[in-house]
Formats: structure tokens, sequence, C-alpha cells
């Protein structure tokens, strides 16, 4: 089985620390994952915005990028769902046969990480070590478009040294939604607000999601208001060990508390 | 009204508001999700609602004429308004004809959206409302922020008081003792509507549904006052908007079934009056329906956005929608709020204006309003839609957005990796600079711009730390170490 990471152009240029996670976490799990260089972004940013012709060459340079895989990867629930459920759409709408084909053989390989673990590879206890209080938080794309359930608390239940607590309405949109976020402002923050407010409630040290772009807005509130708690990328949960720096390819994690619970083993 | 941004910005500053409505709305989310999870079928009864009302559209002229034929049939008379101000000069007509100053009216979203009172004001007939809700907003000068419970932003400490001094002006008073129980509230509310009932001599009512085959309206209510308004008054004018038409009684069915749990979160709904033509000594003896347009037939044109008409008010939407509750009903500046009003408007009214083009705009797309939605009508697919009407309405402006010059930049870098791999580049070291700008730390040690000026970063950083970008993107890791192979397992974890 050939695997293609999708890494998404936040994670890409933003939290590279996630596409390492998951590059080590797969390497672990005996999938040798790869990265198609001519990858760039799923078009979503264009899409939601309402520029659709502005989202018909990134399209093509998804698709192109991924032709010939048999599963693409990707730490983003939002991603995931862009491609299976927008490209059709951008596609149609540009009016080119040739990319519509395209498109309809390439989105329905394309996985959040937690459909891949647990559907493709069929394991939920990935062998992941991450001693904390966590509280999960299911953004909307993960579980309205892609439906991805309870797979990610599956994965959760099974990583050792990890308590995971119950967050209060934890299926309310937490207020990033793109653009939404600039565009009105306001009521983001009041939304990611009333997030922040009830992951404090659970006493959790970190909040866990699958989307990097929900984490930065509700973990850019909570550094604002120094509530004193983490946001972590559900890859970088999994990808965490025992054994540590000394593991696999892919090193350190951009969150010191991976490396403090590896300190704590050496 | 201004838009939806600025306007959203005063009831996020009204704490008694957010309170009332978070209130609300979660209360009436968990009623409807304990009846709906009784219903094992529930999708499926979706999907036959949603159909029923799709075919409905599909021949939409066809069964407008049959339900045309039905009612003449009936005794009723039928008349057809292009428009609000059409549709107001019949209802203010006929009202006239029979020398009325005042007539009762049963809630209806259609007079709302025409602006039926005010045009009445002007012709000097007084429209009372006779739903408790509307009734409120009505004695409170006041404007709905709700499909169903147009006073959801009122608490009863202020209810009791817009009765204690409104009430009296326009008909019988409220006791001096009123307290804020909602029972006594309730009984007041009845006594004063009581003497209106009794002496109007035309009422104004909407429909639910509109039955095609057989000429009958339905109107479905919870506290019994439409009703008296049906039956009471000799003159009865419905205004019905043309996508209220359903082919046959039977298909009522699913809708009947799919409304009361996902509005009320009642298993069946209180009150479901029906009413054919006129029947002789029964009932009212003159029945006027008035068949709407202003702005369905624009949106029946729509290939995405016509399934918006398949919209039965339920107002799941607006209780299921984060956005709502935080900003209020006001903020969309029509009498359809919520996500519903956020689609509905701009298909009715036509994009151009900058109110109405704010609207597909005011969401986060996270789709809890498609979730709940009883005829499956995908709002966020319609609001990307609409977005991009908005977006190419805009495409020969002389000098184009700052954001849409930002979206061209973006799919030109997004077109070809090694376009991107630059600006990534160049992202690093600008992130560098603005950390300069208020520095500060994540939680977990990464370093954050602070407190950025300019439009976009301001909006951002006003209230969100923002991670700086690292030193190294993914595409740069992975091609310096083979993807970790050459890198001894180790990076520089991408802090700066
Ligand atoms: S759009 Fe759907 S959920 Fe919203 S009011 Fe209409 S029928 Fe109800």
């Amino acid at each position: 089985m050939r695997v293609a990471l999708m890494v998404t152009c936040v994670n890409d240029a933003m939290f590279p620390e996630t596409g390492k996670a998951v590059v080590r976490l797969l390497r672990r799990l005996g999938v040798d994952v790869e990265f198609p260089a001519a990858q760039t972004c799923c078009a979503q940013p264009m899409v939601n915005t309402g520029y659709l012709d502005e989202a018909v060459p990134v399209v093509r340079t998804f698709v192109d990028a991924f032709a010939g895989y048999d599963a693409v990867v990707t730490p983003s629930g939002s991603c995931a769902g862009s491609a299976r459920h927008q490209h059709g759409l951008v596609a149609r709408r540009s009016g080119d046969a040739g990319l519509a084909a395209a498109v309809a053989e390439t989105s329905p390989k394309v996985y959040e990480l937690s459909e891949f673990l647990v559907d493709v590879l069929g394991v939920v206890d990935v062998g992941a070590y991450f001693p904390h209080t966590v509280t999960y938080h299911p953004t909307c794309h993960s579980l309205r478009m892609l439906g991805v359930g309870d797979r990610p608390r599956q994965l959760l239940e099974n990583v050792r040294g990890l308590r995971l607590l119950d967050l209060p309405q934890a299926e309310q949109c937490c207020g990033f939604g793109g653009t939404f976020a600039v565009k009105n402002a306001d009521t983001s923050v009041a939304m990611g607000a009333d997030k922040a407010r009830h992951v404090r409630e659970t006493g959790a040290e970190v909040l866990v999601a699958g989307d990097n772009s929900c984490l930065m807005h509700v973990g850019g509130v909570l550094s604002r208001q120094q509530a004193g708690v983490r946001v972590v990328h559900l890859a970088e949960i999994l990808a965490s060990t025992e054994e540590g720096a000394s593991g696999p390819p892919g090193g350190a994690s951009a969150h010191p508390e991976v490396e403090l619970a590896r300190g704590e083993q050496r | 009204m201004p838009a939806f941004p600025t306007a959203a910005r005063s009831a996020l500053a009204d704490t008694q508001l957010r309170h009332n409505l978070a209130h609300a709305t979660s209360t009436i989310r968990a009623k409807r999700a304990a009846v709906v999870g009784e219903v094992e079928e529930w999708e499926e009864l979706r999907l036959a609602g949603a159909a029923v009302k799709e075919a409905a559209l599909r021949d939409l002229d066809t069964h407008l004429v049959r339900l045309e034929e039905s009612l003449t049939a009936r005794g009723a008379t039928v008349h057809w308004a292009r428009d609000a101000a059409e549709a107001n000069e019949i209802v203010a007509r006929v009202a006239r004809d029979h020398g009325a100053d005042e007539v009762v009216k049963v809630k209806s979203m259609a007079t709302q959206e025409i602006g039926l009172n005010e045009a009445l004001a002007e012709h000097g007939i007084a429209a009372w409302e006779t739903d408790l809700a509307e009734l409120i907003v009505q004695l409170g000068d006041d404007l709905p922020s709700h499909i169903l419970v147009p006073a959801i932003h009122r608490n009863r400490a202020e209810v009791r008081e817009i009765f204690l001094r409104a009430m009296g002006e326009v008909g019988r008073p409220a006791p001096a003792d009123l307290t804020d129980e909602p029972a006594v509230l309730a009984g007041a509310a009845r006594e004063h509507l009581r003497e209106k009932f009794l002496r109007a001599k035309v009422a104004v009512s909407g429909a639910n549904f509109a039955v095609a085959e057989t000429g009958t309206l339905v109107v479905v209510e919870s506290e019994g006052n439409g009703r008296m308004c049906l039956t009471l008054p000799e003159v009865l004018i419905s205004v019905v908007g043309i996508e209220k038409v359903v082919p046959t009684f039977a298909e009522l069915d699913p809708l009947l079934r799919l409304l009361p749990r996902s509005s009320t979160g009642e298993r069946m709904n209180p009150y479901t009056s029906t009413w054919t033509g006129v029947t002789a000594g029964d009932g009212p003896q003159e029945v006027h329906v008035v068949l709407l347009d202003n702005g369905r037939t624009r949106a029946l044109a729509d290939d995405v956005g016509r399934q918006a008409l398949r919209c039965i008010r339920c107002s799941a939407c607006l209780n299921a929608c984060p956005v709502y509750e935080r900003a209020g009903g006001h903020a969309y500046g029509s009498v359809y709020p919520g996500p519903i009003g956020a689609i509905l408007n701009p298909l009715m009214k036509g994009t151009g204006d900058p109110q109405t083009d704010s609207l597909p705009y005011a969401s986060s797309l996270c789709g809890a309003c498609f979730e709940v939605c009883p005829v499956r009508i995908d709002i966020p697919e319609v609001l990307v839609h609409l977005r991009s009407k908005v977006v190419d309405s805009h495409r020969d402006d002389t000098v184009p957005k700052a954001e849409a010059v930002a979206m061209k930049a973006a799919a030109w870098s997004f077109g070809d990796s090694r376009r991107l791999g630059w600006v990534e580049r160049a992202s690093g070291v600008a992130g560098r600079v603005l950390t300069r700008f208020g520095r500060t730390t994540l939680p977990g040690g990464r370093s954050a711009a602070g407190r950025i000026p300019g439009p976009g970063a301001a909006a951002w950083t006003g209230a969100r730390d923002l991670p700086a970008p690292p030193r190294e993107s993914f595409r740069a890791w992975w091609r310096r170490t083979d993807g970790g192979r050459a890198d001894g397992g180790r990076t520089d974890g991408g802090r700066s």
C-alpha cells in the first residue's frame, strides 16, 4: 500500500511538528509514508470564502500531487472534509471533465488521521505514552463533515498514562471557521472564549483536537487569558512514547511537555 | 441596518442578552434532541419531508394554479402579490372595505416580512398581535429576534415591566399587582387579548402549509390564540408565501410530524387548525388568500439556493447555531435571522447590498444547522454558494478588495509547490519580525506574536495570541532530512 501524507498548508507553514509526528507514528506502525513534494493546500480557504475560480488550480495541484497513491492521510478533519466534499463541486464548476474524473479518483482515498488508523490500519492502541490529563474537542468538520465519531476517543483511551476528561458542550463550534475568525472577529472570539471556559472547567492540562487551525484559535484565546492550558494535536500525543527522543525518526516535539514526559523516563 | 459584524457587536456586549439567549437555546436544543432521539426512523422522516417539499417546488406553477382553483371553488377569494407593497395594499383594501380600524393577527412570518403592521398603521388600521411572544415584542416596541420565540431575548422580569407599562395604552391594562410568574403573565395577556378577539371584525393570518388539491390552509400553533382569530372574526385574510404549497393532503404527514419535534421539542403540536374556504354559518364568512412572491421566484431560480424554500420555519437551525447564540437575531437585520436568514435573505433580495452580502459570511460553517434541519436544507453548502456569488459580483471592480488580492495571491502560491516554498521562507522571516510586537510565549514554550497592528492581523490578535511561524516549514524539513531519515532523529523543534 502506497500511503501519502497530506500535511496541509497550515501544518506545513505553522505546525511542522504535527506532520513530523504523523511520520513518526506511521513508521512505528510499519507504514512507510511518503511526502509528495508537489502538494500545497486543499483549497478550502478559497472555497469557503467564495473564491471558487481561484480554487480550481489548487484542486488541480492537489489531484496531481496525490494521483497514484492508495491512501492519502492527513492530520486535519477539515482538510480531509474539503477534499472529500468540496473538490467535486470545484471541478464541476470549472467545466473540466478531466479534473472532475481525477477528483472522483482521488478524493475518496483521503483519510483523516484517526480514520486511517482505525479503519485502514485497524489499530486503536498505537503504543503511545502521554502522562497528562487531557480533554478532547471534536472539531466541527471531523464531527459533521467526516463523521469520525468516537475514533479519536478510542485512540486516546488507549494511550498509557493519559487521563481523558469530558469537555462540556464539546460539540459546539470553537468559532475558528477559517476567514470567519477575521471577518467576524468579535463573534469568533466570543465563541472561542466560551470554548476556553469549558476547557478550563474540566481542569485538564491539555486540550487535544484533530485540527491545528481550531487549536490555534482556542489556544490563542487560552494563552491571552493566561489560562495555563496547552493545546496539542492528536497526532503528537499518539506519536509520543516512553522511549522519547531516542525513538524512531521524527525527533522532538514542538511541545515541551512531550519532551518532559520523555525526560521523566530517561 | 449595518452589516452583520458591526450589528453583532452590541449584542455581544449585552451580558443579559447573551445569558438569555444561551439559556433559551440550550434548553430547547436539549428538548429537541430528546424527542428526536425517540423517533427511530428520524432520518427517513427527514428524507420524506425534504422529498415532499422538493417535489412541490419542482412544479410550483402547476400546484399554485391548482390551489387557486380549489380555494375559489370553496368560496375564498385569491389575490396574487408580487411584492410587499402589493400584498400590504390588498390587505388594507379588504380591511377598509369592511370599515375596520383594527385587525387581530395570528403569528405569521410572511406578514412580518412585508411589514404589514406598519403598512396598516399608515392606513389608520391597528394590527394587534395575539401570539404571546409577538405581543411582548409589539408592546415592547421591539423587533422579533427569533422565528419561533420572537421574545427569546427577553426574560420574565423584562416582560412584566413591558406589560405594566404598555398594555393600558392599547387596551385592557395589566393588573397592578402583576408578578413575574409565567402563569400570572400569561393570565394578564389572556385578559388583554380576549377583549380584542371579541371586538375584531377582521383577522389576518399566514399559513404553515397550503394544500393544492383541497384548497386547505394549515396553521400550527401552541397557544390557541391563532384558532381564536381564525374562527371568531367575520373576515379572514391569509397571507401565504407561494412556497407553502403542498400538492396533496396526505403529503402533510411527514411535515406535521417533523415540525413540532424540531421546533418546540414537542411530540405533537398543541393546536393544528385547518380551514378550507368559507363554510356557511361557521367561522369567517369571507376568506381572502394573498399568494405572496416577494423574492421567492428569485430564490427558486437559483439551482443551489432553491432548497432554502423547503424551509418549514421550525427554527431548529437558529437554536443550534453558535453564531446566532452569541449575536442574537437582530444582528441579521431581517425577520428571518440565524442560519436560514443568512441564506434566505440574499436569495430573496439578491446580492449587492452590503448588509445582505455580509450574511453568507455570518457563519463558521460548523454544520450544526444542516444536522438539525428537518427538511435537510444543506445550509453550509448554500452559504458557500452565496459567498461565491458575492465574490463574483465584485470581479469587475476597478479597485479590488484587499481580500480578493490576498485570495488571488494565495491561489498563486498554492498553485505550485515551489512558489509555496518561497512564501513559507518569507513568512518565517516575517514571523520573526512580527514577534517583536509585544512578543509573548504560548503555554508550552513556543513564541508568539502579541497584538499586531493592521487590518487582518489586528482582528486576529486583538484577543488571541498567534504562534510565530517556525524557522523551518515541514516541506523544508523533509527535504533537508530526507523525511527525518538523515536527521538522527533530532530536529530543532521549530521554536524560534
Ligand atoms: S432551515 Fe430547516 S432548521 Fe432552519 S427553520 Fe427552516 S426548516 Fe427549520
